[in-house]
């Protein structure tokens, strides 16, 4: 029995359920729309219509198939070739489904051309485009970094670019961390990778310079570095950038936008850091210059403070001291010839006074006859003849000897 | 000079304040007390300089952002 209630939700269609045909059209949209979300289309474009509106309305066929195309006028501002029948084509965009009148159609966001001539024609054109606002010019130009501590690089992660640039990189400057941002560098997602990894570093901030690049190819090869994405995310890039495409005869329109253009990748590493050979030397020159400076202003010192010592007023001090020390010298002389003088002085007074005092002693006196005359109880020489009396006994001493006597009478004058 | 100066330098700053230690001691125009002090710093830059010539080894990461729009450095090779 058939019960549309409970095979609403059932995913797969069947043949057991009716469907409405909105609900059918929602279903056809939403697996078409899923499946075929943001693809590239190749193809030639027929019927091509540039409404007043501003959008462009066409057909892209092969030779078995064809489908409607829309490109809204938003999106075809910025093409810098013109559309025409005819015209291979490679367009970007995403299957829409149209319900109201049952049509899917290919909704248009970028289109280039595909043949070789066209490129070509396309390529100077958006040159000229990009030329005129100004984004090539030498004043918005930003300066390398001398010393970059990290190095963003936007390339893939496969290819020799990749190799040639960390080999280079880390054999000139060892402190050099390098971050890689993998993209596709061809293709038809090339460009859009390329320019979003640019835009990542940016908002990452911590990287100080970017390359930006591939190693060599044909011209369709290198194209993504052509694409205005790419151009245009290099010239706003606060972060200076390198760009390294190709070889050296290959310019893209990214090589005139960046702040650096390097013809390889190889020459991109190095230009972007400097030679750890060379710093060594700088380092040693710098290291032999510290030190002749530092001896030289040590000798400096050295005279100057010899030039002081012998100065003016050192050498008047030194003098005046050597004038005191002779002043010294001769005041010790004499002093000293003074002292000795005197003591000659002293000692020829001494002998004349030992003379004296020789003469004057009582043996020498009583030698010349004179004799001493004492008391015989107290011992008291007797100056005086009152002094004595009759009776009184006295003792006579004689130069040699003595005598006693008693005395007879006083002397009567 | 302190060993956690000595680690957050990079080699742009040591090199360029070895130059300028350099031009510095060069000018004439030191003390003899600052001139010792300033040699002896600049021959630790030399050192530090020539330190991260000789030791250091380039680092290959990848950059990578989460949903929430955090980026992330991953190792690789």
């Amino acid at each position: 029995m058939i019960d549309p209630l409970t095979d609403m939700h059932d995913d797969k269609p069947s043949a057991r359920r009716v469907y409405r045909v909105s609900e059918l059209t929602r279903r056809i949209r939403g697996v078409l729309e899923e499946t075929f979300d943001e693809i590239w289309l190749e193809g030639e474009i027929s019927n091509f219509t540039a409404h007043r509106s501003g959008h462009f309305y066409f057909s892209l066929k092969d030779s078995e198939s064809q489908i409607s195309c829309v490109m809204w006028r938003g999106r075809n501002l910025s093409m810098v070739f013109r559309p025409a029948d005819g015209m291979k084509v490679v367009a970007f965009g995403r299957i829409t489904v149209y319900e109201q009148g049952g049509r899917y159609q290919f909704d248009v966001m970028q289109l280039r051309p595909a043949g070789i001539g066209d490129l070509q024609a396309a390529f100077e054109a958006l040159k000229r485009k990009l030329d005129a606002e100004g984004l090539f010019r030498q004043e918005i130009k930003k300066p390398l970094p001398e010393f970059p501590e990290r190095i963003g690089i936007v390339t893939s992660p496969t290819g020799a670019a990749i190799q040639d640039l960390v080999s280079v990189i880390s054999r000139r400057y060892p402190p050099a961390q390098i971050v890689l941002a993998p993209v596709r560098v061809q293709g038809d997602f090339a460009s859009e990778e390329i320019a979003r990894a640019i835009r990542q570093f940016n908002a990452f901030q911590e990287v100080d310079v970017l390359i930006v690049g591939r190693g060599g190819g044909s011209l369709e090869d290198l194209w993504a570095f052509n694409e205005e994405s790419v151009v245009r995310a290099i010239a706003e890039s606060e972060i200076p950038v390198i760009s390294a495409v190709g070889h050296e005869i290959d310019f893209t329109l990214s090589d005139f936008a960046a702040d650096l253009r390097a013809p390889t990748p190889s020459a991109a590493a190095e230009l972007v850091v400097p030679d750890q050979n060379e710093l060594m030397t700088a380092i040693k020159h710098l290291s032999l210059r510290l030190q002749q400076n530092f001896s030289g202003l040590l000798n400096g010192y050295a005279s100057q403070l010899d030039s002081i010592r012998n100065s003016y007023v050192f050498r008047d001090v030194s003098s005046r001291i050597r004038e005191y020390e002779m002043r010294l010298d001769e005041n010790e002389r004499r002093f000293i010839s003074a002292m000795e003088q005197n003591l000659d002085v002293r000692n020829l007074n001494l002998s004349v006074l030992r003379g004296k005092l020789q003469a004057m002693h009582p043996e020498q006196i009583l030698k010349r006859g004179y004799s001493i005359t004492r008391h015989k109880n107290t011992g008291e020489v007797i100056r005086d003849a009152s002094e004595i009396h009759a009776d009184a006994e006295v003792i006579t001493q004689m130069a040699w000897g003595k005598f006693m006597s008693t005395i007879q009478s006083e002397q009567e004058e | 000079m302190s060993a956690k100066v000595k680690n957050e330098m990079t080699f742009e700053e040591a090199f360029y304040k070895l130059e300028a230690i350099v031009d510095q001691m060069e000018s004439g125009e030191i003390s003899l007390d600052a001139s010792i002090k300033t040699f002896e710093e600049g021959m630790q830059l030399i050192q530090i300089c020539t330190g991260m010539l000789e030791q250091a080894k380039t680092r290959l990461q990848q950059l990578t952002q989460d949903d929430t729009g955090r980026f992330h450095l991953e190792p690789l090779e």
